[in-house]
């Protein structure tokens, strides 16, 4: 090769073919392969909805199984049911000033700052179209990370049916354990409101002794990870609670906001 | 030549091994060794990219001006793993969502770096490829080592697949909570180093400093 190796001129043409040369390769691989990359993740979100449910067997064909639940998106404030597009996507929306609400400290016990105006749900229905599960996205804060994950209830609207987390960044061994199947099926079956119908769900420390008054509303904390524990409790209270699906929940209760799969006017489409 | 092809390719899994000799990549080898489905990913994927950086870093080694070589083989590493990494999320999705940011970090893994400055720069582009190959092998054979240990007796099962009944399931084994942390990985590694010197006694270093015998015999009291 002619000239100096190192003189400025060739290192910059060095440079700037070198990184002509990655930019291409890397821009092939990343847009070839995105389509692909997509379907595994709206495959692994609708495993995920499908666990929480309770409704998920390893290697059961998850398109079908979806095809019975419902996905619709409640305004938060009111709970009554609104139009979006199928491309809604609920944690882009609470960054955006204009579709979100920042949430003051004192009501932000989940930690995740802002809210989006309008959240999704997810209705299961069996067969015959009874209502089966109400599957709820929630997040928040724990010792690391932010958890992100599903609540199931029953139709009820008052009993959880299930909970799992899809994504989260807690200690493996300890905080990790909220994936631990065991501790997950505690959830099953405990109740959001004590009986005066306030929230008394909550992960207390140590294990639940089922003779205490209010155990339904109690679950084991996670040995060695108070602080997660104490993460998933105020999660879980906050999207139950006034600035979550307070109000979605009580029209639920009260009968108001299923009106059956035949329903037309407001089904969302189908995530 | 074919001599030389085999040095290259299996020296590193014994005689020259980069983790037990050379002492690198070791952050890799305790973060994702504690079951083997992604312990087996990310040896695939540290073998690729080692084989082919160094592949592509010798490649140009003679054009490439001696005051940003680095930032060169930096920019060639990250390109190959950003693209395993790409082919990871659009194949071994489940895998890469357990790996999350460990394939990323390969591109600080000092495996890849340290070969493409030793060796890619100075040999030509097929010897290159093979010895990115047998130090691929290297780091794998001994992260298949620890990801066997750590799973089987942390949580008793391999490949995800219970062999050994867990008291948790109402079996006879008790699973050992540490094999599952990070820091067990170092014992691991230890005992690996051990047993190959052990074997292989030229790989001792010498004492860089001998301890004197006390001089100086005093009563207690």
């Amino acid at each position: 090769m002619a000239g100096n190796k190192d003189s400025v001129a060739r290192t910059l043409t060095v440079a700037f073919l070198v990184c002509l040369v990655c930019a291409v390769v890397v821009a092939t691989a990343a847009v070839s392969l995105r389509p692909v990359q997509q379907k595994n993740q709206t495959l692994d979100r609708r495993v995920n909805i499908l666990q929480a449910a309770g409704l998920y067997q390893p290697g059961m064909d998850v398109e079908k199984a979806f095809k019975t639940i419902d996905r619709k998106f409640v305004e938060l404030d009111t709970g009554e049911y609104v139009d979006e597009p199928d491309s809604y996507d609920q944690l882009k929306a609470a960054k955006d000033p204009e579709r979100s609400e920042r949430l003051d400290p004192e009501d932000d016990i989940a930690g995740i700052k802002t809210q989006a105006d309008v959240a999704e749900v997810f209705l299961a229905r069996d067969d015959a179209g009874k209502l089966t599960r109400i599957i709820l996205p929630i997040r928040g804060y724990g010792l690391w990370s932010t958890l992100y994950g599903f609540m199931a209830l029953e139709p009820d609207a008052k009993t959880i049916a299930g909970l799992g987390f899809y994504q989260h960044g807690e200690t493996p061994g300890l905080g990790g354990e909220v994936d631990n199947p065991a501790w997950k099926a505690l959830w099953q079956g405990k109740k959001i409101y004590d009986e005066d119908g306030d929230i008394a769900i909550q992960v207390i420390k140590g294990t639940v002794d089922s003779g205490t008054p209010n155990a339904e509303n109690k679950v084991d904390g996670l040995a060695g990870a108070t602080l997660t524990s104490k993460g998933v409790s105020h999660l879980v209270r906050f999207w139950v609670g006034a600035k979550g699906f307070g109000p979605y929940l009580q029209r639920m209760q009260n009968g108001e906001a299923d009106n059956g799969a035949d329903d037309d006017g407001e089904t969302g489409g189908e995530a | 030549m074919a001599e030389k092809t085999k040095d290259l390719l299996f020296g590193p899994i014994f005689d020259n091994n980069p983790i037990a000799l050379q002492i690198l990549g070791i952050c890799s080898a305790l973060a994702v060794t504690s079951n083997l489905s992604t312990t087996v990913t990310m040896c695939i994927a540290l073998t690729l990219v080692t084989a082919f950086s160094n592949f592509f870093v010798s490649t140009v080694r003679n054009v490439i001006p001696s005051s940003i070589r680095i930032i060169v083989q930096m920019t060639i590493i990250a390109s190959l793993v950003i693209v395993v990494d790409q082919f990871l999320k659009a194949y071994a999705y489940g895998i890469s969502k357990q790996l999350s940011v460990f394939v990323g970090l390969i591109i600080t893994n000092c495996i890849v770096m340290g070969r493409a400055e030793a060796f890619a720069m100075k040999n030509a582009p097929i010897p290159s490829f093979m010895d990115g190959v047998g130090n691929g092998l290297g780091y794998s054979v001994l992260l298949l080592c620890l990801g066997f240990v750590r799973e089987l007796f942390g949580a008793g099962s391999l490949f995800g697949i219970q062999v050994l009944p867990t008291t948790a399931d109402g079996g006879w084994y008790a699973t050992n909570g540490l094999l599952l942390l990070p820091p067990s990985a170092f014992f691991l590694i230890g005992f690996f180093i051990w047993a190959v010197r052990t074997w292989k006694p030229e790989q001792v270093e010498e004492d860089t400093f001998k301890m004197k015998p006390h001089t100086r015999v005093s009563d207690a009291f």
